[in-house]
């Protein structure tokens, strides 16, 4: 027996876990052999300095890289309950961000109505229905506390709303698909403080739902907003624990220093 | 702690600089200056001599032995057919060769080469597009001197215009646009068409129409191919009235064009052909600008509700 009643006990935890993970772009060793996993229905939050590779590890999740040639992925990213590496080669890529969203760290909605931007990974899932597009339209908007500011125009260009409320659109969309994971890859860096406010409320509200990995830049949010915290360097994994334990007491002398500004 | 004496060496340079400030506008304004007027001069001869030949009959004459009754009647109407015939083929070789390289083509030495090649393509003689269509189209396809041979002969010339205008298109979309089409599942296919094509159609649609307005005033493929000079008849309508009611008899029908018109015209002895050429010479160019104005608005229109 390789897995022991314990283990299997704590995997059913796990949303997902991460296998000696390393990452090149080209020949560029962006990532080494990160272990890692990710509590379901939990927040964690990647801290590190610029280059660190927090995105990078982020965009491992949805198969982001893929898009751009002579990326290599090695090691193994397994999704529970089905016990699937999403990095495998005979996993296609679509069907990891089907099941897997994420919000840019730019406010991204396209050039299209409020309703068409959360209607659209319905429309590429092939749900033509208009009352199941209402419907999931409706619950995503209100799931991200959008939709009483947006009710009455959701047919206005998305365009025309603020920064923050662009923002928790592209929440709205990246929910509208009932995600397993919803990646976050440093969602407040382009709003001001009010918005950043909501929108950490808003991600702090979605744990009930769904798993949360969110890159973060800002310490004080991955300490307000995480249930874990991982703290990465130069593409290492340095430590990671309950977020509690990291800014309290960090067992690394590196994560202590960045922790409390000594450097970074 | 600056002394009085280094304040006014400052002065003195600030004020050297500043000459050579004036002097340089100056000179560009005697450049832009000398290209407007130039135009300007060319246009407003043709508009004195051409404009009195303008009239109902002039657009509804076919050409004729007589100066003053010759018409552009066939020469308009054979542009306009040519157009469509270029527009046709264009388009879809264009915006598709534009979307593949920008898109799905893997990045390699192969890619790299027809990319260089594309660009090169622009700057080909046009002459050499005319006598490729001559061998290809006129001989080897048996299209013979038509409507059709010329419409495919001006449709490789503008061809590479449209597949830049197509790749810088889409590549004026932000990376996060196109990465949010993904991340949400989109295949390549559901990015292309849902987003990519939609947002970068102003783009893509100036592309085309400047390279028709090109193409409307190119004359040397289309005497390669042999246009006629002087033409009195039309092609046979593209509608009918028996079933099936649409006749492409038209596409290897003979024609001219207006540059051609125009070239016949000026090369006769008598002073009032040359009227006649300059009127069709006003009727070609105010078609072109008249396309380059729709350009504008249309890029304007479709750019409006699109920010960033």
């Amino acid at each position: 027996m390789i897995h022991t009643q314990k283990e299997i006990a704590e995997s059913a935890q796990y949303k997902s876990e991460v296998k000696s993970l390393s990452f090149y772009y080209g020949g560029f060793n962006a990532l080494k052999n990160i272990d890692m996993v990710l509590h379901d229905k939990k927040i964690t939050a990647l801290i590190g300095p610029s280059g660190c590779g927090k995105s990078t590890f982020l965009r491992c999740f949805n198969r982001m890289h893929d898009l751009y040639p002579g990326n290599r992925y090695d090691g193994e990213i397994i999704l529970y309950p089905d016990d699937v590496n999403i990095l495998a080669s005979n996993v296609d890529p679509i069907e990891v961000r089907m099941r897997i969203s994420m919000v840019f760290q730019k406010p991204n909605p396209f050039p299209k109505s409020i309703y068409e931007n959360v209607a659209y990974g319905l429309r590429v899932r092939g749900i033509k229905q208009r009352a199941i597009l209402d419907e999931k339209v409706e619950i995503a908007l209100r799931n991200s506390a959008l939709w009483d500011e947006v009710k009455d125009r959701l047919h206005d260009l998305a365009f025309n709303l603020s920064g923050g409320q662009q923002q928790r659109l592209c929440i709205a969309r990246a929910l509208a698909t009932d995600p397993e994971i919803l990646l976050f890859d440093e969602p407040t860096s382009a709003l001001d403080p009010i918005a950043t406010a909501s929108i950490e409320e808003l991600i702090t509200d979605l744990k009930t739902k769904v798993t949360i990995l969110i890159v973060t830049h800002n310490m004080q949010q991955a300490a307000r907003v995480s249930d874990y915290t991982a703290y990465m360097y130069l593409g290492e994994l340095i430590e990671f624990n309950v977020t509690d334990t990291i800014f309290i007491k960090p067992k690394n002398k590196q994560t202590e220093d960045y922790i409390t500004g000594r450097f970074g | 702690m600056r002394s009085e004496k280094s304040l006014e060496e400052i002065r003195r340079i600030i004020s050297l600089h500043k000459r050579l400030d004036l002097i340089f506008m100056i000179t560009g304004i005697v450049a832009l200056m000398i290209a407007i007027m130039t135009f300007m001069a060319l246009f407003a001869h043709m508009l004195i001599d051409g404009l009195p030949r303008l009239s109902w009959e002039f657009f509804t004459s076919f050409p004729s032995r007589r100066p003053e009754s010759a018409g552009i009647l066939s020469a308009w109407v054979g542009t306009t057919l040519v157009m469509l015939v270029t527009a046709a083929a264009a388009v879809p070789l264009g915006v598709g060769s534009g979307i593949y390289l920008e898109e799905y083509a893997p990045r390699n030495l192969l890619t790299e080469i027809i990319e260089i090649n594309v660009t090169n393509l622009a700057g080909v003689p046009s002459i050499i597009y005319g006598l490729l269509a001559l061998g290809l189209f006129v001989y080897q396809l048996g299209f013979g001197q038509s409507i059709l041979s010329a419409g495919l002969a001006l449709a490789l010339l503008i061809l590479p215009i449209v597949i830049v205008a197509t790749r810088e298109a889409i590549r004026s979309i932000p990376i996060t646009i196109r990465e949010g089409a993904y991340a949400l599942g989109a295949t390549k296919w559901q990015t292309v068409s849902d987003h990519l094509l939609p947002y970068s159609a102003a783009g893509i649609l100036t592309g085309i129409i400047i390279g028709l307005a090109r193409a409307i005033g190119e004359t040397a493929p289309i005497i390669t191919i042999g246009a006629l000079t002087f033409i009195a008849f039309l092609p046979p309508s593209p509608v009918k009235n028996e079933f099936p009611f649409v006749s492409f008899e038209w596409l290897t029908a003979p024609f001219t064009v207006m540059p051609i018109q125009m070239f016949n015209w000026v090369s006769r002895p008598e002073e009032a052909f040359q009227l006649n050429a300059a009127a069709a010479g006003l009727v070609l160019v105010i078609m072109t600008l008249a396309m380059n104005g729709l350009a504008i608005y249309l890029r304007y229109r479709m750019r409006k509700n699109i920010k960033w």
